[in-house]
């Protein structure tokens, strides 16, 4: 018989009365890779919840090395060796990499905390586990990736042997998601058992062994990865066939719809675009790829009219468009799916049909003599839930109370429906599940087949590479090269985004 | 007079206003550091001023010498106790800072004045004690040529004790485990908390460290300078105290130093009657001065200065 390190058998979680989960169960083993896969909401995050002493099973019994345990909070967990790297990191920005590491459990010399055994201990640590760490750098300097091997190594200083690793994919770039790949085989080479959450499903291919699967709280299946492929897996997560290829037409793109030339922008007294030119052709997706930070957010910015621009000219269908109110250049065609849905696309509070009408509310026949028509809005409201598939339970709902992906549809539709020339589309399915990614990518496509542009701006290179008829990649502002998306790797399109030239 | 005569009294009458001050900044950077935003330092001043000259005013007689220095304990105790009300209502209770701090100022005056007039019958302010806080020359360091008479002659013994505080309180907050804890739930309690620290437990500790330290920089105003409580002892020097604590960039020694920056501007009334040019000039500007450098260093720096981030944010488990 097998040695499990992590037996959990028949977890029922209950919040009142809904069902977060439901009877499921899971076993680990020592150097073991266990992925959990389910879209977001479907209970992984409550699963891992009871497994690191946040939330007690409502029924079930959780084993530790065959023996059961009862924890009443994370510091207990913590004792029992169980390490929960978290989707968003925990740290203090202001501290020092060391202190981050071991604040709460400082070793202490006649008082005063002993800086230099704890940066011997863990500078043993990283070599022993190959993660590359500077302890003496602020935390608020350090990349991503590095914060990220900051977290895992908080969890090894504190000896773990279970880790826990929330989504850890979702802010690195390829090459960081390599490199974390490469840790976790490291773990679990060292015999620590890794439970690794994610609805990603080629990371899942990459390295795990097996694969729990569960959605709307009810276990589906356990799965050896390499007899596994991914649309089975895709299917079983979903409930449904998933089509994963996407239909592009062959479409006419000789004419060009929407053009940037020198533009510059500044922001903060810095130069965030310096003298960059860009066109968009009938019929044509125009991936933009780059590292956030790179001048992307400053271009939407600058294009949509939110921020001045310092020079340079921004013409859609040969009419100039810089410099003009934000009203103004929606009206002229351009729409714009926000790269923050809850703070820049929709106003919480209102409702679906309010959100809906949020930039025609001011025109007839929404309008009439300054009233806003209610039952036009409602009625209109209710045929766009329709038509877009918008899951609600009725257009006065507010839009806060709707899921993400279905927050997503309601800009989607919104922009969608003003027939826009051109469509910007900043990260449209970030935080999104995986049924409203394939019917929001079918939507972008659909405004490409019937002959306008689409400008996508996104950190999904998968994304980028899945949609685009031309990639173009930002750096420090600037299109540093361009690529096409048929013949490019996302570890290519990786490189380039870093700044690197790619090797002839 | 002589130059050195001058510096002298310039030297210690600033180390006599800046000393109250060092030890309110010092409590105010050990409140904000956990995150609590403390506005209420003024109020637990007045605690300490009162509660230490009703102390002196009672046992001056049979303690002696040592009075004085036994209130400052006394105004500490009672500014700590006061202290609670702003940790059990911002920590415990989740209230805005800002208002808590604001009640407290509100309530330490009323409720000082009308228990003077109880003790004292009817009258709004306490007779002068007679154990004062007066000057110390230390022995020996003033025989230095020059130095020892501008520094260590007739000057303030609890100024420099306030200065050796701040070097031991910067020493605990950035030097021992509990100091890095109590800065860690002022950055991001989430992450402390998900450390199995106690974020409730390290606030309190700052709320109170600040309300102990602000009793006793009031106790120290009421012992040196104003030599008895009335509603006028404290007069702003809780909000001077605040903003030497950002200049000080909520670091014990920027606040000590800053302390004493602000001590100088104080003494101005006193000095400028010394020094011949500014001896021409209406008194009314030097007793301006004091609050007008405060808004002036509070608006150049506030803007820039990096105050913990999660100072004034109350932490809810599990969000």
């Amino acid at each position: 018989m097998e040695k499990y390190v992590v037996q959990m058998k028949g977890i029922t979680k209950k919040f009142g009365s809904y069902k977060a989960n439901d009877n499921i169960s899971l076993e680990l083993k020592k150097g073991e890779i266990l992925a959990l896969l389910g879209e977001n909401g479907a209970g992984k995050s409550t699963l891992m919840g009871m497994l690191s002493g946040l939330l007690k099973p409502t029924s079930g019994t959780i084993l530790l090395d065959g023996k059961a345990v009862e924890m009443e909070n994370p510091r207990e967990a913590k004792n029992l060796g169980i390490g929960m790297v978290h989707q968003h990191f925990m740290l203090v920005p202001a501290f020092s990499v060391l202190e981050n590491i071991i604040l709460g459990d400082e070793p202490l010399k006649a008082g005063r905390i002993d800086y230099k055994k704890a940066a011997a201990e863990i500078t043993r640590l990283a070599k022993k586990y190959h993660l590359e760490i500077d302890l003496n750098a602020k935390v608020r300097d350090i990349t991503v990736g590095m914060q990220q091997r900051v977290e895992i190594m908080k969890a090894i200083y504190r000896q773990a042997n279970v880790f826990i690793f929330d989504e850890p994919t979702a802010a690195l770039t390829p090459q960081e998601i390599e490199q974390l790949m490469k840790i976790l085989r490291a773990l679990a080479a060292e015999g620590k058992a890794i439970i690794f959450i994610t609805h990603k499903l080629k990371e899942i291919k990459a390295v795990a062994d097996r694969c729990v699967v569960i959605r709307m709280g009810k276990m589906i299946a356990t799965v050896v990865v390499a007899e596994t492929k991914e649309e089975a897996l895709a299917e079983m997560m979903v409930g449904h066939k998933v089509n994963l290829a996407v239909d592009k037409k062959e479409t006419k793109q000789d004419e060009t719809i929407f053009k940037v030339e020198h533009l510059s922008v500044e922001s903060h007294g810095q130069l965030k675009i310096k003298d960059l030119d860009l066109k968009v052709h009938t019929g044509e997706i125009v991936g933009v790829a780059g590292v956030d930070g790179n001048g992307q957010s400053e271009l939407i910015a600058a294009i949509t009219g939110l921020q001045k621009i310092k020079s340079g000219t921004i013409t859609l269908n040969d009419k100039q468009i810089q410099r003009q109110s934000t009203r103004k250049i929606s009206a002229v065609g351009i729409g714009c799916i926000p790269e923050d849905r809850q703070n820049v696309g929709l106003i919480l509070p209102l409702t679906i049909a309010e959100n809906l009408v949020l930039k025609s509310y001011y025109k007839s026949p929404i309008s009439k003599k300054g009233f806003l028509n209610y039952k036009k809005i409602n009625e209109d409201g209710r045929a766009t839930i329709k038509k877009f598939d918008i899951r609600s339970q009725s257009e006065k709902e507010p839009v806060a109370a709707l899921s993400g992906g279905n927050q997503q549809k309601v800009i989607v539709a919104r922009e969608i429906s003003a027939h826009p020339e051109l469509l910007i589309a900043a990260n449209p399915t970030r935080g999104v599940d995986i049924g409203a990614i394939e019917y929001i990518h079918e939507k972008i496509i659909e405004q490409r087949n019937e002959g306008r542009g689409v400008l996508l701006v996104s950190f999904e290179l998968e994304e980028i590479l899945k949609l685009s008829d031309r990639v173009v990649v930002m750096h420090e502002g600037q299109i540093v090269g361009e690529i096409d998306p048929r013949n490019t790797s996302s570890e290519e399109l990786g490189l380039l985004m870093a700044g690197k030239k790619l090797a002839e | 007079m002589s130059l050195s005569t001058i510096l002298m009294t310039v030297f210690s009458t600033t180390l006599i206003y800046a000393a109250p001050l060092i030890f309110t900044a010092l409590g105010g950077t050990f409140s904000e550091r956990s995150g609590i935003v403390n506005v209420g330092l003024e109020g637990m001043m007045i605690v300490g001023a009162f509660a230490s000259t009703v102390f002196n005013l009672t046992f001056g007689i049979v303690l002696g010498n040592a009075t004085p220095w036994l209130s400052l304990l006394v105004g500490g105790l009672f500014g700590l106790i006061f202290s609670i009300l702003h940790a059990a209502a911002t920590i415990t209770y989740r209230a805005n800072h800002i208002i808590s701090g604001t009640v407290l100022n509100l309530m330490a005056p009323a409720l000082c004045v009308f228990l003077t007039r109880i003790f004292y019958s009817g009258k709004g302010q306490t007779p002068v004690i007679n154990q004062s806080m007066g000057t110390f020359t230390f022995p020996g360091l003033a025989e230095i040529p020059f130095i020892g008479k501008v520094l260590f002659t007739k000057t303030s013994l609890i100024a420099y004790v306030a200065v050796v505080v701040g070097c031991v309180s910067w020493f605990f907050l950035y030097r021992t485990n509990i100091g890095l804890r109590l800065r860690s739930v002022g950055e991001n309690p989430a992450a402390a908390d998900t450390l199995g620290i106690d974020v409730a437990k390290y606030r309190y500790l700052g709320v109170l460290l600040a309300g102990a330290f602000g009793g006793i920089g009031g106790a120290v105003m009421a012992q040196s300078i104003t030599l008895n409580f009335s509603a006028s002892t404290i007069s702003g020097q809780g909000f001077m105290a605040l903003a030497a604590m950002i200049f000080g960039k909520w670091n014990p020694l920027g606040a000590t130093g800053a302390a004493i920056f602000f001590g100088l501007a104080q003494s101005l009334p006193i000095i400028g009657g010394y020094i011949p040019v500014l001896a021409q000039m209406d008194p009314v500007w030097f007793q301006i001065a004091p609050y007008a450098i405060t808004i002036v260093v509070l608006v150049i720096f506030l803007g820039k200065a990096v105050a913990p981030a999660a100072d004034g944010q109350n932490y809810i488990k599990g969000k």
